[in-house]
């Protein structure tokens, strides 16, 4: 007595799940001056539909980076442009510029949401499915895995919080599914699309591109040296492709620009070794040998990266 | 199983605290502000909110008992001045009242379990457990009823509550408790009277099966059992009506508001009459496009007009109360006989409820879309036995369900409303393909007749219609009314066709049962 359909009614069981959380407030809500990170996605909206390009990473009159400035690579800058042009057809005061700082309103948190669920469901929902269809198991227990990977962290930092991470996560899936099958060119595309949307992706990225490389370089089994070379070449030359086509506009300009952005990308190292609450290794130990007093950062970020 | 499914449930209605709330809430923030703060004797008196008492007795007691929890939350809601007062903790309060009280409706669910699964008790308990089989899915298809959830846990009513008596009392009909599903369907009446759609089944079958007996055909009367019976039901009348008998007229005259309501509810229910308006309104347009009314007579033409009130028709003869009456009573006809010829069977009680169900909420006067629910939860504890009921079922699932996205509006209750009759229709059509599923045939899926699945398509545009084409198309709200035309008048279409092959099912098997005597 087999159940058809079990893995589209628990793919649409965790959408009410996600719709559910919602509902409830979002970070930073009703908190001036600052609000959280709601108010952030909002923000690069508004920035990158009134600006021109070369002012998106930088400090000028009408882009404060201290005020939640860009620090995501270019690509969630053009999700932000797009989703913001969208947002401007719906009501301009959602993203007018300053004007509509720490705005806040039922019907946005409406567009705002649906923007997560839509991005969720073209990216990782999508990802997910395919990818869990594909595999060589029991269909008895699919959609078990299907539910776990649905997990209530991600839906609660991304429907609650509020964040895009479904989006990096999803690219990176794809990237793992096209490996799967074998399509490295396709794997390289995803992969580096989802680097470049969040540079958290860096985590996945030594074993991806090591597994690629190794890959590459292995397979098929028993071919020549000037095909498998053939591999290698096809898989960084997608990748520098992508990375060239995302990163176009601020290539062009001046020298400076690119500077710039990778400043921003890579802010955290003068934040400190650990911001916050985070259940890592140097915030634990932290409780007993105080770092952040003993060391200044940078020599911690050179510390940490060898 | 049926535990750990109400479990999950639960978890999941909680998310929904902050949704969308209708004027229902305020309705019942208001009745526990009167139980509460006023003495008994001004309970159906007070007019301070336009939302007066007009449930019976027994609900204001409930109420009463739930204000004493309200007290611990938010004494301010207490307050009879206090008009549509809803702070955090008043809403936070409402909502859990709802999902606890919802343990009364996993309880009848339990009830009838026992008895649906396979007709022995101690096989039902291990059968209970597995993940897959008849009870497990029975289960879940009743706790997870997203009917059930649209309306109580988002609009806001406690439907849920109520359904479970109902369950106990048909529960105990199953298990040939009679006497003890008497006594819970008079407490199901004293708590909200829209039951009585459903008493006439009652009062014959229990007349039929339980006071009469047939044995070895030689018919008894059991004067006996019929003074039980009687005891019953007026002690419970007698202590729900006691203290207020001095004001028994006015106490009707809420319960009974016949004067001020109109043939149809503002947004008609998908029912018989919607059909009726709908043809009326046809032939007044049609009539003064062709020139065969006088454009100076008072016949009015216009499609959108008039919809709150139906009072009067336009071409065809004007409906009253007394007629719904005579319609209903020769719809309930199939019911009583099915129950008069084939007594003491526990499964045509529950056919006759459907037929009754259906007979009251096709021709009743001013019926609630919401009525839907009370045919589709007996029809529930059909489908997994029947694969005609099954397929019966689904049509009227998913119809019902979709017929009461009109409650459901605002933005995200408008995702939410697709999404989750999505789910449940595909969950229910993935569950019981596979319980009715016969190795015999080639297919694995339930199978609809053609013309059965043309008109789930067109359904399906009909909500999109509903929910997102119609604002797009046509944002400034000319023609406000229009979907919702729409949606009663083909909801209605499907409604009726499953009604009609209900009865039809419904006389065939009794005509092969009295053929086989």
């Amino acid at each position: 007595m087999e159940v058809p359909y079990k893995l589209e009614v628990i793919a649409l069981t965790t959408i009410i799940i996600k719709l559910g959380v919602s509902v409830f407030p979002y970070s930073g809500k009703n908190q001036p001056p600052k609000f959280g990170d709601y108010e952030a996605q909002r923000h690069w909206m508004e920035i990158t539909v009134n600006l021109p390009i070369q002012d998106w990473y930088r400090n000028t009159t009408d882009n404060d980076l201290l005020y939640w400035g860009l620090d995501y690579p270019p690509l969630t800058a053009y999700q932000s442009y797009l989703t913001g042009s969208v947002a401007k057809k719906i009501n301009q005061d959602y993203v007018k510029l300053h004007v509509s700082q720490g705005f806040e309103n039922f019907d946005h948190q409406y567009f705002m949401r649906m923007s997560v669920l839509v991005s969720d469901c073209i990216f990782f929902v999508s990802a997910l499915y395919f990818y869990i269809r594909s595999l060589k198991m029991s269909n008895k227990y699919k959609w078990v895995f299907f539910a776990l990977s649905s997990h209530s962290g991600l839906t609660l930092i991304d429907y609650g919080h509020f964040q895009y991470n479904c989006v990096s996560l999803g690219l990176t899936l794809w990237a793992i599914i096209f490996v799967s099958q074998g399509k490295n060119v396709l794997a390289a595309i995803a992969f580096s699309a989802a680097l470049n949307f969040k540079q958290m992706e860096l985590y996945h990225a030594i074993l991806l591109f090591a597994g690629f490389y190794l890959l590459a370089s292995c397979q098929p089994k028993g071919s020549s040296l000037p095909s498998q070379l053939k591999n290698l070449v096809q898989i960084g030359a997608a990748t520098v492709a992508t990375f060239a086509i995302i990163w176009y506009p601020f290539l062009q300009i001046h020298d400076w620009l690119l500077q710039q952005v990778i400043v921003r990308l890579f802010i955290p190292f003068q934040r400190g070794i650990f911001e916050d609450y985070v259940a890592n290794f140097w915030c634990t130990l932290n409780v007993v040998i105080k770092i952040k007093r003993l060391l200044n950062p940078t020599s911690i970020a050179s510390g940490t990266i060898t | 199983m049926l535990w750990r499914i109400f479990a999950s449930v639960t978890f999941g209605k909680l998310l929904f605290i902050p949704s969308y709330r209708s004027t229902d809430f305020e309705v019942h923030r208001n009745w526990l502000a009167i139980t509460h703060s006023l003495p008994l004797n001004k309970w159906y008196i007070d007019d301070t909110s336009q939302w007066t008492l007009d449930y019976p007795p027994l609900f204001a007691w409930f109420e009463y008992i739930l204000s004493w929890g309200a007290l611990l939350f938010d004494p301010e809601m207490l307050k009879v001045n206090n008009l549509n007062y809803a702070s955090q903790n008043t809403i936070l309060f409402q909502r859990i009242s709802v999902i606890l009280t919802d343990i009364v409706y996993a309880l009848g669910v339990q009830k009838c379990l026992y008895s649906f699964g396979n007709n022995q008790g101690g096989k039902v308990q291990k059968d209970a457990e597995k993940w897959f089989s008849s009870s497990t899915i029975l289960a879940f298809l009743l706790l997870c009823n997203v009917g059930l959830f649209m309306v109580d846990h988002i609009h806001f009513q406690y439907n849920g509550f109520l359904t479970g008596i109902l369950l106990l009392s048909v529960g105990s009909i199953l298990q040939k408790e009679n006497l003890k599903a008497a006594f819970w369907f008079s407490i199901l009446l004293n708590l909200k009277h829209i039951y009585l759609y459903i008493a006439p089944v009652y009062a014959v079958y229990l007349l039929r099966s339980y006071c009469f007996d047939i044995q070895k055909s030689k018919m008894t009367f059991h004067f006996k059992r019929l003074i039980k019976l009687g005891v019953i039901v007026v002690t419970t009348f007698g202590f729900t009506y006691g203290p207020f008998v001095s004001q028994l007229q006015q106490v009707l005259s809420r319960l009974f508001p016949f004067e001020n309501r109109g043939l149809c509810h503002a947004y008609w229910a998908p029912n018989f009459w919607a059909l009726y308006n709908i043809v009326d309104k046809i032939l007044a347009f049609l009539g003064h496009k062709l020139g065969w009314i006088d454009p100076l007579s008072k016949v009015t033409a216009s499609m959108t007009g008039g919809l709150v009130q139906e009072f009067e028709h336009a071409i065809l003869p004007s409906i009253g109360p007394k007629t719904t009456l005579v319609f209903t009573i020769l719809a309930i006809l199939p019911a009583v006989v099915i129950l008069l010829k084939q007594p003491n069977q526990p499964r045509v009680f529950i056919r006759a409820i459907v037929l009754c169900a259906f007979a009251s909420f096709l021709f009743g006067w001013h019926v609630h879309e919401k009525a839907i629910l009370i045919v589709i939860t007996p029809l529930t504890l059909l489908a997994v036995s029947s694969q005609e009921d099954c397929r019966l079922f689904m049509l009227l699932s998913i119809t019902g369900h979709v017929s009461l996205f009109p409650l459901l509006f605002t933005p995200f209750e408008n995702v939410l409303k697709i999404v989750v009759v999505l789910t449940y229709s595909l969950a229910s059509y993935s569950f019981l393909s596979a319980l009715h599923y016969d190795p015999k045939s080639k297919g694995t899926l339930l199978k609809f007749r053609s013309w059965e699945r043309f008109f789930l398509y067109g359904l399906g545009f009909v909500a999109l219609f509903e929910s997102c084409i119609h604002s797009m198309v046509d944002p400034s709200g000319r023609l406000p009314f229009l979907p919702l035309m729409i949606m009663s008048v083909y909801c209605a279409v499907g409604i009726i066709y499953v009604w009609f092959s209900f009865v039809i099912g419904s006389l065939k098997t009794e005509k092969k049962i009295s053929k086989q005597k």
